[in-house]
């Protein structure tokens, strides 16, 4: 058995360790929100957080992710919607939408590293995610938006503090 | 918009619980209610377009088209709404199940016979590449940016048209006003005079005994309150909290997952497999030969892939077995050339006597173009779950064709195309590859050798190496000039046509043209990808125009201009295009500014390209685009479509190249077929004219131009004419010293 949080939720699967975490995502606990797109960690379709950082899930064995905690697309938002997913929808980046579940997982862990990133900051922490559909334009608009509306809520906090 | 009235056909229904239903047939097949009487003399359904107004005032568009990120199940509903005058926010989608009812097949039959200019594309795909003409009427096609112009346009509009007439008529007999003093909006019907008006659905019922209105007027441009517009798309919020279904992620109690080998080399058969070497790995239920592909059903998809890899499997030798990529390119330049000799070509088009005007020219300008295989490797690979119970095969999967598949499968399966039921899901990228049922035939034939539901899931490796792929080709060009630098010969010949028939047509004023082909067909297969043919041809044409004006000793854009003197569309899309990318303004040391136009399914595109060659290599900056339609029904959905037409033209431009090692395919993943990535993706900017006219298609006319205009930007910047795609083949830094160095 090994154990796994997911979305701060605790899990003990019976699995060959080896498992990618992609497959024991989709196909032991359902999160079918993150998706497979080579197997090889070189299209980002599969990116989910671990402890905050976007790593591939289709290439990381599930003993490596045991212990530590997992964000995929259903709890990025904690319940609610995350920022880079109102930004998505603003902006209105999806097109077939396949990758957009990995780019927005990458752009949250950006925005939580750099909450001002520059476009050199997006194009190192996003060029790992292919889209098909070409939306980049869009994910580089939408991560500038998320960002803004991140700061807007930091701003309201701050002076509700004051 | 005369042209549909002598075929339309509106019929009306009601459904349980006051639900109102209009249909619009163009051309007899419709077997709906009332209706199915009028035509039960010819059995073909041309286009179904079904709306549903429901107690709730809201309003269903139902469509027979599939969503795959076009964004085309909120413009068609958007198309429907206005002609009706509804409220936008009580407007609802439905996509159609695959059913006969909703076969588009005879749309594009019907137009084709008929008066109306259908594109070509679908027409050669329904005569025999695509089905046997017999199983023909079995397709409901997305493809070939024929959503709007036609199920929009003849369809959506006219049903939304009638069901305004028939409630206006049937507020009429209830309120006892003549029809002319009601007006509709925002899902209401209005009587001013006497300050009544109440929702459309109180009206559904009686509407449904209104006489069909013969001619539903449509509204004039100026009065669209919804089209032309860009509301958010229907389909984006469930696109980002992971909640979209796509054929991958379907869930049958019960399922098992399989993965599949098929044969390397295409046409080739399995001779062998060694079952005993895993049959004890974890989690194997069954290998399954299938005779051209062997699959590994196991409890999860890993399991199956790693049984796979280890599962020793002898295939047939075949005739292609040493085949390289080198012998096909050799093999199209011989049929070339033995096509001349021997008079063998095919002619697509011909004005005035190019030969002779070639050989009475002093200035005669050759060039020879190449472009590779290319794979559409959409993100999500192809997949299709099975469950074969009950007498009934049920599908899940991404498909641009639900009833040609089903119809493919059941077929394969030993079933009517009654007792296959496809639940099609969303399209993690279609660009012409789901239209191809392989995947779901081999997935219907898997699950028919066990109990279970299976899905079955191609690697990307599998994904790759058996696609349906671009044609490679080789485009050869005489050119002559007169004294005064204007063109007056035009000689293309080309290897391997497919559609549509007027991709490498020119709109130059060239009196003398023959454009002509010879076909080499190959053993590789053969699909559509994005804009089909114009994917190559526009690179070919608007990179030899380019050398022209060079040779010529003009400005690639005003030699163009001044040979577009007749196209005054074109002229605009060209002319706006310069203005806005400022054409004329200087570019720093190492940068180029490239141009191109390509119309392609009734769409003008031009693109504008500016680049830097320097010791860091090529990099493209900015790319400024403008469109021409018709008109732009939802114009944020045309700029999110140029968008992704132009990144997909830059990947295939920059890198996208297949070739055939040993008879298979060499690439296998992302890492030897590689794409554009967002720091390579340069700034696009999209300025849409709405030129008015026949509306044209938006999914892929963005895709052509882009090529071209890169490759005459690095013409610009190098003095380096590309001639091969993709460009990565070519080192552009080094010929640029070799340039400085004889300067």
């Amino acid at each position: 058995m090994i154990s796994i949080n997911v979305n701060q939720q605790p899990y003990e699967i019976d699995v060959d360790p080896r498992t990618p975490l992609l497959w024991v995502l989709r196909e032991q606990l359902g999160l079918i929100g993150t998706k497979f797109g080579c197997g090889i960690a070189q299209c980002g379709a599969c990116t989910v957080q671990l402890n905050g950082a976007p790593i591939r899930s289709c290439a990381t064995p599930v003993s490596a992710a045991s212990g530590g905690e997992i964000t995929t697309i259903e709890g990025i938002g904690f319940g609610g919607m995350h920022p880079v997913q109102q930004a998505w929808i603003d902006e209105q980046v999806p097109q077939c939408g396949y990758c957009q579940a990995g780019q927005i997982v990458a752009a949250a862990a950006l925005l939580d590293r750099v909450p001002n990133p520059t476009d050199a900051d997006i194009d190192t922490a996003m060029r790992g995610n292919l889209c098909r559909c070409g939306t980049y334009p869009r994910i580089r608009r939408g991560i500038k938006r998320a960002a803004a509306i991140m700061a807007a809520s930091r701003d309201a906090a701050d002076s509700s503090d004051g | 918009m005369g042209k549909w009235s002598r075929r339309a056909f509106v019929s009306t229904g009601l459904l349980a619980g006051g639900v109102l239903v209009v249909g619009v047939a163009i051309r007899p097949g419709n077997r709906a209610g009332k209706v199915a009487a009028l035509i039960a003399d010819d059995g073909v359904t041309v286009l179904n377009v079904w709306l549903k107004i429901a107690p709730d005032n809201t309003v269903t568009a139902i469509v027979p088209h599939a969503e795959m990120g076009q964004g085309v199940h909120t413009t068609l509903a958007m198309m429907l709404a206005d002609e009706m005058d509804a409220d936008w926010s009580l407007v609802r989608m439905q996509e159609a199940p695959a059913h006969p009812e909703y076969a588009n097949y005879a749309l594009a039959k019907g137009y084709a016979l008929g008066d109306a200019d259908f594109p070509a594309w679908l027409i050669d795909t329904i005569d025999g590449v695509f089905l046997a003409a017999t199983k023909a009427i079995k397709l409901q096609i997305t493809g070939g940016s024929t959503s709007v112009p036609t199920t929009g346009m003849l369809g959506m509009r006219v049903a939304g048209a009638a069901a305004r007439a028939m409630l206006l008529q049937a507020a009429s007999d209830a309120w006892q006003v003549p029809v002319a003093e009601l007006r509709s909006e925002n899902s209401l019907i209005v009587h001013e005079a006497s300050g009544r008006s109440a929702p459309f659905a109180d009206f559904a019922v009686a509407a449904a005994d209104v006489s069909l209105p013969p001619k539903p007027r449509l509204k004039d441009p100026h009065q669209f309150r919804i089209m032309g517009t860009s509301p958010p798309r229907l389909d984006i919020p469930a696109k980002t909290d992971g909640s979209a279904r796509f054929g991958i992620d379907a869930d049958v109690p019960g399922m098992k997952y399989a993965t599949i080998r098929a044969a390397p080399v295409f046409g080739s058969s399995v001779v062998a497999v060694d079952e005993a070497v895993v049959q004890d790995m974890p989690g194997l239920r069954k290998i399954v030969n299938l005779g051209d592909a062997v699959a590994v059903i196991a409890d999860g998809y890993w399991q199956a892939k790693q049984v796979l890899d280890r599962l020793p499997v002898e295939f047939a030798p075949t005739d292609h077995d040493t085949t390289e990529q080198g012998d096909i390119f050799s093999h199209f330049a011989a049929v070339l050339d033995a096509a001349n000799a021997r008079d063998g070509n095919k002619v697509d088009f011909a004005r005035g006597d190019a030969t002779a005007a070639l050989n009475e020219s002093a200035k005669v300008i050759e060039a020879e173009y190449r472009v590779p295989y290319l794979a559409h490797a959409p993100m999500e690979p192809m997949n299709c779950t099975a469950w074969l119970h009950d007498g009934k095969c049920e599908l899940w999967l991404g498909t641009q064709n639900p009833l040609g598949f089903a119809a493919e499968v059941g077929d394969a399966i030993g079933l009517g195309v009654e007792e296959v039921i496809v639940h099609n899901q969303y399209l993690g990228g279609g660009f012409g590859r789901r239209a191809f049922p392989d995947f779901a035939i081999q997935a219907g034939r898997i699950a028919a050798e066990v109990p279970y539901p299976v899905k079955l899931i191609w690697s990307r490796e599998e994904d790759m190496r058996h696609d349906h792929y671009r044609q490679a080709s080789i485009s050869r060009f005489r050119a002559a000039l007169d004294s005064g630098g204007n063109p007056v010969a035009w000689v293309n010949q080309y290897v391997d046509k497919h559609d549509p028939v007027e991709a490498p047509h020119i709109p130059y004023a060239i009196g003398n043209q023959l454009i002509h082909y010879t076909e080499s067909r190959t053993h590789v297969p053969w699909g559509f990808w994005r804009s089909v043919d114009h994917s190559l041809h526009a690179f070919f044409t608007e990179s030899f125009i380019d050398e022209l004006a060079h040779v010529a000793g003009e400005d690639p854009y005003q030699f163009r201009r001044k040979l577009l003197q007749n196209e005054p569309r074109y002229r605009d899309v060209l002319d706006l295009a310069a203005e806005k990318a400022d054409w004329s303004r200087a570019l720093p040391a190492g940068w180029g500014r490239g141009i191109a136009i390509h119309r392609s399914f009734g769409t003008i595109v031009a693109n504008v390209v500016e680049v830097e060659v320097s010791d860091g290599g090529l990099r493209a900056h900015r790319v400024v685009c403008t469109v021409d339609c018709g008109f732009a029904m939802h114009p944020d959905g045309l700029v999110a479509q140029m968008e992704s037409g132009i990144v997909c033209g830059l990947t295939a431009a920059l890198y996208g190249e297949i070739s055939i090692r040993r008879g298979a395919v060499a690439q296998g993943n992302f890492h030897d077929y590689p794409m554009l990535r967002i720091d390579e993706t340069p700034t696009i900017e999209t300025h849409i004219i709405n030129g008015g006219g026949r509306v044209g298609g938006a999914g892929e006319p963005g895709t052509p131009a882009i090529a071209p205009a890169l490759a005459n930007a690095i013409f610009a910047a190098t003095g380096q004419r590309i001639r091969e795609l993709p460009i990565r083949k070519h080192d552009l830094q080094r010929h640029e010293l070799e340039s400085r160095d004889t300067a």
